[in-house]
């Protein structure tokens, strides 16, 4: 079994409505010295293959297709 | 002219659509279950809006690998008009027919308002009743309607003339004030580059009908009949 973690956010290029929002609130909060949020998400998979290389590739495709929308955003996994 | 309105789970404008083809634009109509693969017997599918399973994941992500949008992509490479409507914009943008994505509007609100759009080309089988630069009062509904594409793209949807509507003030002046979601470049509506795909954040099929206090939505779908019958 192979636990994989996906962090999906939005292109440094591309502007994030809900981090200025986030940014707004933590300013209210008296936290000043925050200078950008940006938000994104966080999946998870368990996967009962562990060869490390097979999986490598394979959670690389389902970004790809699926996980993450290359247009607007980045991601990257950790295998555990 | 044989529409067909793909219905997804939880899509909520399917019905509307259907009724104005049907009942207003006088034309038979058909609707075409997601799981369902379908070929040339349409001449036209609109992909209505709503919230096509949840929202879950991005807007139009989940929607995108169902068997019926398989058959709306060889439809639309075959050159078949496709116009979708919201979530059937995000949908057509999710499977690549259309380029580009959307984002969360800036304000971070859902919007449900009447707008109105500058009709920025008129040579499409979309707006071909429209007069140039016509301006239609009509409605949005979205809460990621902030069209985004990157400068190269924009600049492509520039020289092609695919942008067909950018948000506009009611006499047709184009300015941050009137751009409700943060859109780029004021983009509400745009096709691909053959021309035959349509995809906008507005509602026609709201505002379709004099009781519902503007019928300029109507135009969109008559002009999609007046091609027919212009190019054949």
């Amino acid at each position: 079994m192979a636990q994989v973690e996906v962090f999906i956010t939005l292109k440094s290029t591309v502007a994030d409505p809900q981090g200025l929002v986030v940014k707004h609130a933590l300013e209210n909060l008296g936290y000043g010295e925050v200078d950008d949020v940006r938000v994104g998400k966080l999946i998870t998979l368990r996967l009962k293959d562990d060869n490390k290389d097979a999986l490598n590739k394979k959670i690389d495709q389902m970004c790809k297709k699926l996980l993450a929308n290359p247009i607007i955003e980045d991601y990257k996994f950790q295998i555990q | 002219m044989k529409f067909g309105v793909i219905v997804f789970p939880g899509s909520n404008c399917d019905h509307d659509c259907f009724h104005v083809v049907k009942n207003v634009l006088g034309q038979p109509v058909e609707y075409i279950w997601h799981d369902d693969i379908f070929g040339g017997e349409f001449d036209c599918i609109i992909v209505p809006g709503g919230f096509s399973y949840g929202d879950y994941l991005r807007t139009g992500a989940i929607a995108r690998f169902s068997p019926a949008v398989n058959s709306l992509i060889d439809f639309a490479n075959s050159g078949g008009p496709v116009i979708g409507i919201c979530n059937g914009f995000q949908i057509l943008l999710e499977s690549g027919l259309l380029k580009g994505a959307m984002l969360r509007n800036t304000n971070m609100h859902f919007i449900c308002k009447y707008v109105y759009i500058r009709v920025e080309n008129i040579d499409t089988p979309f707006t071909n009743l429209c007069k140039p630069n016509q301006v239609l009062k009509i409605p949005i509904a979205h809460n990621e309607g902030n069209y985004y594409i990157d400068e190269v793209g924009l600049k492509d949807l520039k020289s092609n003339n695919q942008i067909v509507f950018r948000y506009s003030s009611k006499e047709g002046q184009i300015a941050d004030k009137y751009n409700p979601n943060g859109a780029k470049d004021f983009i509400a509506g745009i096709t691909n580059s053959k021309g035959n795909v349509l995809g906008l954040m507005p509602h026609p099929e709201r505002c379709s009908e004099d009781v519902l206090n503007s019928t300029d939505g109507l135009l969109i779908f008559k002009s999609i009949l007046n091609w027919t019958k212009v190019k054949t």
